[in-house]
């Protein structure tokens, strides 16, 4: 039978010939990846194992990995308390994918494990962060968990009752106009679907486009995926996940090539012409309320982010040099830069980006993703409208309630940042 | 059937103690600002911090069990956050909503949190809803609306009482002790 890329990995980590959409399945998980949220999975594992006479032992320490990337450093002592509490869990199972608050080997969960080659073609990884999809960009997949769902893999090393999902194919064709990026075309398809348009279902992208795009394009997409409800998105593997694997990961074993069959069955087909697109930004307060930035041009913004899961790597922050080299931030507005890893931040250094973007008066702060979800540094005041590379928008989702949240590309991120208001990157900013 | 399972599917009575739109976030539902708390048992004080006035009637226990909160589309949307379903929990609320993003249902089934999938209801805050298997009836209006079943793969673990049992049933039956 004729499957698509996430029918063939189930089928593979089921040891079956082929599943249908709606089976009822018990998946093998290659890599189940958690962060801060660990206390909260160890409590939960303890307490499955509560009663039963025997040890605690988690199915496979090298299959897990434990990123500290939310508030890093600790900002309070019970942050630190908790980290401390999961480096001993970490020490006693004997989990080796670890990784602390150190400038050798930290970054953003997100990007720690595409860039160390955790991640596989065709891998199952399961992480207790909704943002797990963005590992679809290497072929895996990859969807966000719950703490007791991540404590009952810890013990068995399967995903208990998955239901085999549909998949919703869309195929960008054609080359994106100046200054329209990966961002504009997910902030795009969100507002097409809906934020709930793709819930239960997995996003599968093709096209020329995304045949050229980098991984680091590729893992916007499938980042933000989830914004539109979708269980996972996913880029099938090809020459640049190899490419990717090889050169910039690191990763010198075989692959497992997984691609969908041609004929594959899908619940809806999208097509989207990139050359059509325009750079878009997402308005307060969901993320499917997406707007042409010229619709916003003028909006005042009072802090300006570049950073997360989203948009922190290097190709990033290369733009937002680009565009603000010899500029200035201007006054009055708070530009704050998170490199993604910072493997990221010492490329971004060693090429004279963080230079260019401190010089036009942005603080560069250390790896970590705390400020987009409100939790670790970078406060908004009350009726504060911050501009954010980041992925969400709600209500208080950067802490304060009284504020709002426009979500846009690095580019206008810093086209914005000279001018102080909401910025087209192609005609504003001169 | 086990005692949680009658539980699941007996009729409940309860009043709509607050009633929300679409796309309700777990950033409402458990403020990110709160999540270096964890623990099931300590995060029921945050639920829906930043609206204070409803946060603080939940705190003083003005509700009696199984007290309503009506959604709409796509509840529970954004973060993994499991906080948001315990912090629900932990008040014994029951959730009615038009539909449910897909990893706060999981969490809430995981959790024995009761969550009602009804595409079509109409409900105002202060309504008396009857909910029983197959539907929902809205007392005060005297109308009736269908409830979508949860995914089959979910009743298994509602039948069992939670994940945390119906994992350790698993563990069990693996190395041979059940």
């Amino acid at each position: 039978m004729s499957m698509t890329v996430v029918q063939k990995i189930l089928a593979r980590a089921t040891g079956q010939a082929s599943v249908n959409v709606g089976d009822v399945v018990e998946p093998a998980v290659d890599l189940a990846m958690s962060h801060e949220n660990a206390a909260l999975v160890i409590n939960q594992f303890t307490e499955i194992y509560q009663g039963t006479g025997l040890p605690s032992r988690v199915w496979d320490p090298s299959k897990i990995a434990i990123v500290f990337d939310h508030r890093v450093p600790a900002e309070t002592s019970k942050t630190a308390t908790n980290q401390k509490k999961v480096r001993e869990f970490i020490q006693a199972q004997g989990i080796t994918k670890f990784h602390d608050i150190r400038g050798d080997e930290g970054g953003i969960c997100h990007q720690i494990l595409p860039e160390n080659g955790y991640v596989r073609p065709g891998a199952v990884v399961v992480g207790t962060d909704s943002h797990t999809t963005s590992h679809g960009a290497l072929g895996a997949f990859a969807f966000g968990v719950g703490a007791t769902e991540m404590a009952s893999i810890w013990t068995l090393g399967t995903v208990l009752n998955v239901e085999v999902p549909g998949t919703i194919k869309v195929v960008v064709n054609g080359e994106f106009a100046s200054f329209v990026s990966p961002k504009d075309l997910i902030l795009h398809l969100i507002g097409k679907l809906s934020a709930e348009g793709a819930n239960f279902k997995v996003i599968e992208f093709h096209g020329e486009t995304i045949r050229k795009m980098s991984t680091s394009g590729r893992l916007v997409l499938c980042n933000m995926a989830v914004e539109a409800g979708a269980t996972s998105g996913i880029v099938p593997a090809d020459e640049e996940t190899r490419r990717y694997l090889r050169e910039e990961a690191g990763v010198g074993e075989s692959l497992d090539m997984v691609s969908p069959d041609p004929d594959a069955e899908y619940e809806r087909v999208i097509e989207i012409d990139a050359s059509q697109l325009v750079v878009t930004v997402a308005c307060p307060h969901t993320v499917d309320n997406v707007r042409p930035v010229l619709s916003v041009q003028g909006t005042a913004v009072h802090q300006i982010v570049i950073g997360s899961c989203t948009n922190g790597r290097l190709d990033d922050l290369a733009i937002a040099a680009k565009i603000l080299k010899g500029r200035e931030v201007a006054k009055g507005v708070r530009m704050l830069i998170f490199p993604a890893s910072w493997r990221i931040y010492k490329e971004s250094l060693a090429r004279g980006y963080l230079t260019d973007l401190i010089d036009a008066g942005a603080v560069v702060m250390n790896p970590g993703c705390g400020c987009c979800l409100g939790v670790h540094q970078g406060a908004l005041a009350d009726g504060d409208v911050a501009l954010s590379t980041t992925n969400r928008n709600f209500v208080g989702r950067m802490g304060n309630p009284k504020s709002e949240v426009y979500l846009c590309s690095p580019a206008v991120a810093a086209a914005s940042a000279i001018t102080g208001v909401i910025t087209d990157p192609g005609k504003g900013a001169n | 059937m086990t005692t949680q399972m009658k539980v699941q599917t007996s009729t409940l009575v309860g009043r709509v103690i607050l009633k929300l739109g679409n796309d309700v976030s777990t950033d409402v539902i458990y403020p990110g600002r709160f999540m270096a708390t964890v623990l099931p048992a300590e995060t029921p004080q945050y639920a829906f911090a930043d609206l204070a006035e409803f946060n603080t009637q939940l705190k003083k226990k003005t509700f009696p069990p199984h007290s309503i909160l009506v959604g709409g589309n796509n509840f529970g949307c954004g973060s993994s956050r499991e906080q948001a379903a315990s912090t629900l929990k932990g008040h014994e609320l029951v959730i009615v909503a038009r539909g449910f993003a897909r990893i706060f249902l999981q969490n809430a089934i995981n959790l024995g949190l009761r969550t009602i999938v009804c595409p079509e209801l109409e409900a105002s805050e202060g309504d008396d809803l009857e909910v029983s298997e197959g539907r929902v009836v809205n007392r005060t209006t005297l109308k009736s609306y269908p409830i979508v079943s949860l995914p089959k793969a979910r009743q298994a673990i509602i039948n069992a009482g939670g994940l945390i049992p119906f994992t350790r049933k698993r563990l069990l039956e693996k190395v041979g002790k059940n």
